[in-house]
């Protein structure tokens, strides 16, 4: 159940760890023993009343275990000082809890101003939190959270539980309040800073598609925090351990999986593109010898600027590529996953994602065809896996019956 | 008040308040005042308008008035800083999570101090323990204006967003800092609600301090109704009332200026 590789050191060790409230028979997390590899982010996962948040409040000791043991980077916190041990643990809940009467500068500044850092030091923190999370640090710096939409609280919640640098991050349904427009921005985001900052991160949720999307390690727990399967977002979906869990994916594993694979795993399909100067009788030309109904103007960075399509380009009547045709849409970025790619290839004009990099510039698109090829070459996998068990059964009986 | 609250939330996140924004409260705060000064101006007027026999000319001398007046603007002020100094920390004590077991004792010991009349309170004072003057009232309005300010502040701090202390909590403040930084800040708005409310109540409980020789614009009432002056009660009674509007209206000036920023 709590197989880790021998190459992760565990970040969070949980032993044991045993909580049953005041008045109740039955312990709410029941001697859970769990491995938190470094650098990861491990989900809790389950029904509602399983013990998952139970279980995660008791990591920073929000809620203090009734018995077990609680290691934290190899040290046993079970009894250390509440108040230093969250100092460490940075915490993101649903509600975010912003302090209403502080600026979002204040807010951030919280746990450094605790720590005793200079005020320089925490100034210069805060605007690299803001920047970080994509928030412009002179606008937002003195403004106050009820000046500011979900999303954009949601950034500062994640902001300032970064603020002190801590090597552990516990999030209780962290995007389960906003919506799922802005969630699923607010994911790509997070997997995205993620990347770059590699905390061990324990997240609560009890959205499956959440977890498949967000985790590196999936932990599906049931009544009494039990875990009932601890592997990774693939092996889950590919073999769940039993039907509890094979009922809690839900219908549509096979979907699910799009969520899986990234647009950076997947060859890109090329378009025909100009570059911004270009005349429309030229555009008209390259348009002619490509597949498409329409071209992509570039600027001169190589970011998209322009969809033009065969009929704006006939009735240009003069005008400059970037005066006509539509503004570039459903643009992915490279960490994107297949679902986000196909979700937006639907509604497109031109029935592609235009794939660009971290600076905006234009990589490719991800076309149907792309997402049905990924979706074949799973199947095959599978069916390849599942070939080689009824192969080693068949052998099995064929060695019997010689 | 209302009216500054509604400006703060519609205007646009981001633009600085205009110039009109900041200072148009102040007309609307500098209106009562005026008002006040004209009632004052009409008071002075008739009186001087009138033949005032001996009795009179004694009780309305600009001397007496103006140290009636002052001890009446201390009666109140005395008694609504001790009400603050034993209700805000009593409330902060009850809202803890150990004392939840006195609660409800100590809210019946404190609605029992609101539902005693204060004049019954006074005269009980005098003829029980022949405690007078000054301090004897302070002593009744005191009893009589705890209430408001304990459930306020109990009120103002039971109300703060859970989520706000479980973060703040899970941040690593410590129960004080959670306390300090966050529950009193966010308390305040409605525990001066509660000390304003107070502080009227203390203006016109006043009057009472009279019958057990404490002093204050009561003085001038009393007086006028025992000797059949009817100016002289009127005076009184006038100035008690204008006094009982401007607290409030400085007391609701004060909310405005002490709110924290950002709610």
């Amino acid at each position: 159940m709590t197989e880790t590789g021998p190459a992760d050191r565990p970040m969070i060790r949980l032993e044991e760890l045993t909580k049953t409230f005041p008045g109740q028979q039955r312990p709410a997390v029941d001697a859970l023993t769990l491995d938190i590899p470094e650098g990861e982010i491990v989900i809790l996962v389950g029904p509602s009343g399983c013990g998952k948040t139970t279980t995660m409040k008791m990591i920073n000791r929000i809620i203090e275990p009734t018995s077990g043991r609680i290691l934290l980077d190899g040290e046993d916190v079970t009894h250390a000082d509440p108040d230093q041990l969250r100092r460490r643990i940075g915490y993101v809940i649903q509600q975010i809890g912003l302090f209403p009467h502080m600026t979002i500068a204040e807010n951030i500044a919280t746990v450094p101003k605790l720590l005793g850092w200079d005020a320089q030091r925490v100034a210069a923190r805060v605007d690299e939190l803001l920047t970080t999370v994509r928030m412009d640090p002179a606008e937002y710096r003195g403004r106050y959270p009820k000046e500011l939409s979900g999303g954009q609280r949601q950034r500062v919640g994640v902001a300032r539980a970064l603020s002190a640098d801590p090597d552990v991050m516990l999030m209780d349904e962290p995007f389960g309040a906003i919506d799922p427009i802005t969630r699923d921005r607010l994911q790509n985001e997070f997997l995205r800073l993620q990347a770059q900052v590699r905390k061990t991160i324990v997240f609560v949720t009890h959205d499956i598609d959440e977890a498949i999307k967000m985790g590196d390690r999936i932990a599906i727990l049931r009544e009494g925090s039990e875990v009932v399967q601890y592997d990774t977002p693939e092996t889950i979906l590919t073999h769940p351990a039993n039907d509890f869990v094979r009922d809690f994916i839900g219908s549509g594993a096979s979907l699910k999986r799009l969520n899986l694979s990234r647009v950076r795993d997947i060859e890109l399909s090329h378009w025909p593109t100009v570059p911004e100067g270009t005349s429309p009788e030229e555009a008209l030309r390259v348009l002619r010898s490509a597949p498409g109904s329409a071209v992509l103007v570039l600027d001169a960075q190589g970011r998209p600027r322009r969809w033009v399509g065969a009929t704006d380009l006939q009735r240009a009547d003069g005008r400059r590529l970037d005066q006509i045709g539509m503004h570039p849409e459903a643009i992915v970025e490279p960490h994107a996953t297949l679902s986000d790619a196909l979700n937006e290839l639907i509604t497109a004009r031109y029935s592609v994602a235009t794939v660009v990099d971290g600076n905006g510039v234009y990589q490719g698109v991800v076309d149907i065809d792309r997402i049905t090829e990924a979706i074949r070459t799973m199947r095959s996998d599978d069916q390849r896996t599942a070939r080689r068990g009824l192969d080693e059964a068949s052998d099995a009986a064929g060695s019997r019956w010689s | 008040m209302t009216a500054s609250t509604d400006w703060a939330t519609v205007r646009p996140p981001g633009t600085d308040p205009a110039r009109g924004g900041r200072w148009w409260p102040w007309i609307g705060r500098l209106a009562l005042p005026v008002v006040l000064a004209l009632v004052l101006l009409a008071l002075w007027l008739y009186v001087g308008s009138q033949e005032l026999d001996s009795i009179e000319a004694r009780s309305l001398t600009a001397e007496t008035i103006g140290e009636t007046a002052a001890r009446h603007v201390a009666l109140t002020a005395v008694s609504t800083v001790l009400v603050v100094a034993l209700a805000v920390p009593l409330g902060i004590l009850l809202t803890r999570p150990f004392t939840r077991r006195y609660r409800g004792l100590l809210l019946t010991v404190a609605n029992i101090g609101q539902a005693v009349p204060t004049i019954g309170l006074l005269a009980l004072l005098a003829v029980a323990f022949f405690f007078l003057g000054f301090w004897a009232a302070v002593v009744g309005l005191v009893a009589y204006a705890v209430l408001p300010v304990l459930r306020n502040t109990m009120v103002g701090l039971e109300g703060v967003d859970p989520a706000v202390l479980e973060a703040g909590k899970g941040m690593g403040l410590s129960g004080r800092q959670v306390l300090r930084r966050l529950e009193l800040p966010l308390a305040v708005p409605v525990i001066l609600a509660g000390i304003r409310t107070a502080l009227v109540i203390n203006v016109g409980t006043a009057t009472l301090a009279a019958y057990i020789n404490g002093g204050g614009l009561g003085t001038l009432i009393v007086a006028g109704f025992s000797t059949n002056r009817f100016l002289v009660s009127l005076t009184g009674a006038v100035l008690t009332a204008v006094l009982a509007l401007l607290v409030d209206h400085l007391a609701g000036i004060a909310e405005d200026v002490l709110k924290p920023k950002g709610l």
